[in-house]
């Protein structure tokens, strides 16, 4: 068997054996389900409770237009009553809140309104108690006007704007959702996977170090193939926990779903409930279905395979130069810094300037400089890059790569053998010279 | 076939501004114990780190056993550095096994070896056990164990015996004649002069950068003897030999005077020029001698005086 084989075999062996990696792997993704099943059960509780808003309208207007909202319940109380009285009743009765609407025209209450609650009330009830009361006020106007709301109705119409680029492909707003999601996952992914097993890596030279290993194994192995050796094994021990994080995750989120008959999607949005009412739900998945087939799928899997590999070979090397330069973990920090704010603002560049412009010029220089590319430019692919452009950011990749290993390699060499102090920068450049 | 194994030809090493081998060259016959010799920081590490292909020199010609030296002879070439240690959570038979294999055996040769030297130095239960279980002693040998599997042809050992006990010391130390008796040329590196002097056939003195001394083990020492002898006489005045020897042109050397009984000893120093058969003869008119014996300089004296000479 070739040296660089026995190199990766024995990296990948030792990570995928040791226990914490094994814990890790198989406790994280039941950790993150139970953490996504109560918060599913929590809000599920938390909706289930009723919650009565006492109203006092002294016009007697709006006997039936508070119909209720979610798990919010109005509740009429007779103007008979003193106001004095009823509040204290509300305050007495741990009602919700309490709406008063003084006597005068629906059309003359503007300020005058107020809700009164013993805690900050939900902003969506306020906004449906105001859009009640500002309908009920334009239907008045207009009715003081002699226009019949049927009238209205029949004048206005709704006008659909369909979305198409030059070739005729259509696009549409969950279209635009889902590229956002795919690029945005996919960056977010490549980022993580490098900060962990980058960290991996670096670790693992540190250990060969203070082991005092290194220098029987360079007295076999020429030092760059033990280092590609590491960064390679250590790649297929994270794609392998990738794999089953992913494997479990799906067997889980179905076996969760059923047994505890938890939705999982209404934990991230509250409003799809108003969606499945009118059946816009089943449109919208309906359309995300389509819309996700209309993707460029292979472009899609084809560039994040490049981008992923390159960007994450990018970067280890510089995790394992870092490795090779100290003798410890805590060391690590003076050069970690620098690794971990690029790969921000990469994130950050792809989150704020690729969403508002994907063909902007900043997400456009991001997406060649190399150590933002890889994450850029997978952001922006979904929203069709020309082919050009991608071939010139990979080509720069690659060639960064190739500097960044060669470079690494000559720190890797000199570093692996030197022990008892931290270098600065300036010693680093010059090992680079011997 | 050269009669050298290795040799080293105006070797030069410089790291930015530091000169770590200033025109160094050594010849290392076959079959021979080579005392590669030198103070804390000298340039022997660095010296054994290019023969190992670690590092390489700047300028100056390295040949193994007449080729020039080329990765292809890393596979004969087996070395136990200063600094060593093992991975901690692996099992020694496996890390054994990827040791041996990253050398280049097979392996159903590296098992094979590997009984054959874990039988010998009884240490085969140890097979699966994690290095962390082990004593710093028994990894240790473990990692000569590891050095020495492929056969190699240059054995180059820097600090072998440091962490044995006396007992496994000698063991090894067993193990390093037998590997040499076997044919193999060995580099011993130590600051353990008492070591050298009984297992070395050559010595070379590294210090700041620059080979001071090689030569046999004899030849260096006879090249730094100081014609001194050790003498025992009986039945003889003190007062009247010391200034009979002083007036003959010897130097009664250091006040080294003791008396036991009737015996009277001290050491003489002659000029380099007159035989010891002279001070001899010139003794035995004035007493019965009854000891009599050159003082030849320890490896320790030698490296001491050699290299506070050079830095004078």
């Amino acid at each position: 068997m070739s040296q660089l084989l026995l190199i990766i075999k024995r990296e990948y062996l030792q990570k995928v054996r040791n226990k914490s990696f094994i814990i890790m792997t198989f406790l994280s993704p039941l950790i993150f389900t139970g953490l996504i099943v109560l918060v599913a059960y929590l809000s599920k509780i938390n909706n289930a409770e009723k919650q009565v808003i006492s109203v006092y309208d002294e016009t007697g207007l709006y006997a039936n237009d508070f119909e209720g909202y979610e798990n919010y319940e109005f509740d009429y109380v007779s103007t008979e009553k003193e106001f004095a009285q009823v509040t204290s009743q509300v305050v007495s009765s741990e009602k919700y809140g309490l709406l008063y609407i003084p006597n005068e025209p629906v059309t003359k209450l503007k300020d005058d309104v107020v809700f009164f609650a013993e805690d900050a009330p939900n902003m969506d009830v306020i906004n449906y108690i105001t859009e009640v009361l500002e309908n009920k006020a334009f239907e008045s106007n207009l009715k003081n006007d002699g226009v019949s709301v049927e009238d209205i109705h029949k004048a206005s119409t709704s006008v659909n704007i369909k979305i198409e680029n030059f070739n005729g492909e259509e696009s549409s707003k969950t279209a635009n959702i889902l590229k956002l999601v795919f690029g945005g996952a996919a960056g977010y992914f490549l980022m993580m996977f490098i900060i962990i097993y980058g960290n991996m890596i670096m670790r693992s030279v540190i250990e060969e170090k203070t082991n005092r290993i290194i220098e029987i194994i360079i007295s076999s192995v020429k030092p760059i193939k033990l280092m590609m050796g590491k960064i390679i094994g250590t790649s297929l021990a994270g794609i392998t926990q990738f794999v089953v994080w992913l494997c479990i995750g799906v067997v889980l989120s179905v076996v969760v779903s059923t047994i505890f008959h938890v939705d999982l999607s209404t934990v991230e949005t509250p409003h799809k409930a108003m969606l499945e009412n009118s059946g816009a739900m089943e449109a919208m998945v309906q359309d995300g279905v389509i819309e996700f087939f209309k993707l460029p799928l292979l472009t899609l899997i084809v560039s994040f395979l490049i981008y992923f590999i390159g960007g994450y070979l990018l970067y280890s090397s510089v995790y394992v130069s870092i490795g090779a330069a100290v003798d410890s973990e805590t060391d690590t920090q003076q050069f970690m810094m620098p690794v971990i704010m690029v790969l921000m603002l990469a994130v950050y560049v792809g989150f704020f300037t690729v969403i508002n412009n994907p063909h902007g010029t900043i997400a456009t220089v991001f997406s060649f400089i190399p150590f933002t590319s890889p994450i850029v430019m997978l952001m922006r692919i979904p929203f069709g890059v020309d082919l050009w452009e991608i071939v010139v950011s990979v080509i720069i990749l690659y060639l960064t790569f190739v500097g960044v290993v060669w470079l690494a390699a000559k720190i890797y060499r000199i570093g692996i053998l030197m022990y008892g102090k931290k270098p600065s920068y300036k010693e680093l450049y010059k090992w680079l010279k011997y | 076939m050269a009669e050298n194994l290795l040799e080293a030809t105006n070797v030069y090493k410089r790291y930015g501004d530091y000169t770590a081998l200033n025109n160094v060259s050594l010849s290392i016959p076959k079959g021979s114990i080579f005392g590669l010799l030198g103070p804390n920081g000298a340039g022997k590490t660095s010296f054994i780190r290019i023969l190992n292909q670690i590092t390489y020199p700047d300028e100056g010609t390295i040949l193994f056993n007449g080729e020039a030296l080329a990765p292809k002879h890393i596979a004969k070439i087996g070395y136990l550095p200063e600094e060593r240690g093992l991975y901690k959570s692996m099992k020694v038979g496996e890390q054994a096994l990827y040791l041996a294999q990253l050398k280049g055996l097979s392996k159903t040769e590296a098992k094979e070896k590997l009984t054959y030297w874990f039988d010998r130095l009884e240490i085969g239960h140890w097979w699966n056990k994690k290095i962390q279980e082990l004593s710093k002693g028994m990894a240790q040998k473990i990692q000569f164990v590891v050095t020495v599997l492929h056969n190699p042809d240059l054995l180059i050992f820097d600090e072998p015996f440091s962490g044995f006990d006396p007992i496994n010391a000698n063991l090894i130390k067993d193990e390093i004649l037998r590997l040499k008796n076997q044919g193999a040329t060995v580099i011993f590196s130590t600051h353990r002069m008492e070591s050298v002097e009984e297992l070395c056939d050559e010595i070379a003195l590294i210090n700041k950068s620059n080979k001071i001394l090689e030569g046999t083990l004899v030849d260096v020492k006879r090249k730094f003897r100081t014609h001194t002898y050790e003498v025992a006489l009986e039945g003889v005045n003190e007062t009247i030999l010391m200034s009979d020897v002083e007036s003959r042109g010897f130097k009664i050397a250091d006040a080294d005077f003791d008396t036991l009984g009737d015996e009277f000893t001290c050491t003489i120093q002659i000029p380099q020029e007159t035989a010891p058969n002279e001070l001899l003869r010139f003794l035995m008119e004035k007493s019965s001698v009854t000891h009599f014996k050159e003082l030849i300089p320890s490896v320790n004296d030698i490296f001491i005086k050699a290299v506070n000479n050079h830095n004078a």
